[in-house]
């Protein structure tokens, strides 16, 4: 397995989710699940996470939001978008309000399929997303140094 | 000679004991969950991850006021691991947050606003105590100066339990434990975000992280400064004294729900007047 990064601070958004992919990655923050055994913190702050985990797609209302949290979150950072609506923009794509899938206004990095997806879904595109996040951070100190 | 060599100590040690205290409470609170919890060692993987990240600063003077908060709280750790007055390392305590309210209303987030206010309400509800703890070390030892309260022949908590109860009852909010977890929250629960730190990244936080394991260290230093006295037993009863102290925080962190900022501020008053002012009153007739 590659090297994970260690300590991944979460945060989540909800784009336009009809809330049953919200309701599953809340689902994975229980006890249950325990992603804290990975050092990850599911934390309100953009300042200080370095996971950006997505539900729904983008309208033209969260568009700016996103955009916003995207840019306040200090790098290295990644972007997961959770479910088939934040992927591709899911059943709702040709709504007239959706702009479509998060790859529409910010980079993403891993996409977790599903409608609505797993939490075993969720908690292995957040490992993938570590293994990212390490190659992204070694990097960011590389090219600090 | 031997003040200096404490004071080294605290100095250079302080923030890997806090960083492992921190650790084991996580595993602790993880395991009083259910769970199996983060490596022993994850608060060294998140500092050291808060002072590889890119630095958003929100203005100039918030890093200052952080590293201000830093400074003021390892002077008065090492004012109490020196011996010198216990009086003035409190009063070094409260300067010291009061750089963490100001970093925290520097900016223009109302999330931090709204925890700088609380940060204050926080300090009213124990500085109360905190003080007349002080006035406690010197009725029952004779002394505010710690290097002689270390010397006494007897414990002082054996004079002074009422006031060991309330600052066990205060280290909950100093070490930001729910129930009085009021202005930044370690856990899950937003309601203001992160309230006084939402605002600070990167080393910014870090700053703050390792500031606050210099308080842990300082807190429990106090909580040992109840069971010192001359004989050598006393140090392994005052460092299982203080391990105690830290599970009972970590216990009562998990077994109670956060509470408004009037509970906390009464319940503290109240605890203040049944602990140390008792204790105290107590103390003063015995005389
Ligand atoms: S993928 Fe399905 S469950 Fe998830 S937000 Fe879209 S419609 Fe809802």
């Amino acid at each position: 397995m590659a090297k994970l990064a260690k300590s991944p601070w979460l945060l989540h958004y909800d784009g336009s989710s009809c809330n049953g992919c919200d309701i599953e990655v809340l689902a994975c923050t229980t006890p249950v699940y325990d992603i804290e055994r990975f050092g990850i913190i599911n934390t309100g702050d953009p300042f200080q996470a370095d996971i950006l985990l997505i539900t729904g797609g983008i309208n033209h209302q969260s568009e700016a939001v996103v955009k916003q949290i995207y840019s306040q979150m200090p790098d290295p950072k990644v972007v997961v978008a959770v479910g088939i609506c934040a992927c591709t923009g899911g059943v709702f794509k040709d709504c007239y309000n959706i702009k479509g899938g998060v790859d529409t206004v910010i980079p993403v990095d891993v996409y977790v399929p599903g409608c609505a997806a797993r939490p075993q879904a969720i908690i292995d595109g957040v490992v993938k997303a570590l293994e990212i996040l390490q190659q992204k951070r070694e990097a960011f100190l590389a090219r600090r140094a | 000679m031997m003040p200096v060599i404490s004071v080294i100590a605290y100095l250079a040690l302080a923030p890997f004991a806090g960083a492992l205290l921190d650790g084991l409470d996580r595993k602790l609170a993880a395991r009083m969950q259910g769970r199996k919890g983060p490596p022993l060692l994850q608060p060294f993987y998140d500092l050291g991850k808060l002072f590889s990240k890119q630095m958003i600063a929100v203005n100039r003077v918030q890093i200052l006021l952080n590293l201000s908060y830093l400074v003021f709280l390892a002077i008065a750790g090492s004012m109490l691991f020196a011996g010198a007055d216990i009086l003035m390392c409190t009063f070094l305590l409260s300067t010291a947050d009061m750089f963490l309210v100001m970093a925290a209303s520097c900016d223009s987030s109302p999330f931090s606003t709204l925890g700088a206010g609380r940060e204050m309400i926080q300090m009213m509800a124990y500085e109360p105590l905190v003080l007349l703890m002080a006035v406690g070390f010197y009725l029952a030892t004779g002394t505010f100066h710690v290097g002689e309260i270390i010397r006494a022949p007897a414990c002082a908590v054996i004079a002074m339990p009422g006031f060991l109860l309330g600052f066990i009852f205060i280290t909950a909010i100093k070490l930001r434990k729910s129930p009085f977890d009021l202005s930044t929250s370690h856990h899950a629960h937003q309601e203001m975000v992160k309230g006084i730190t939402t605002e600070m990244s990167g080393p910014a936080l870090g700053i703050v992280t390792v500031a606050e394991y210099y308080e842990i260290v300082l807190m429990l230093g106090i909580v040992a400064l109840f069971f010192l006295n001359r004989h050598w037993w006393s140090w392994p009863l005052a460092v299982a004294a203080c391990l105690l102290v830290y599970f009972l925080e970590v216990l009562w962190d998990n077994v109670s729900a956060r509470v408004k900022w009037d509970t906390l501020l009464g319940s503290c008053w109240v605890a203040t007047l049944l602990t140390g002012g008792l204790n105290g009153l107590i103390l003063m007739f015995v005389r």
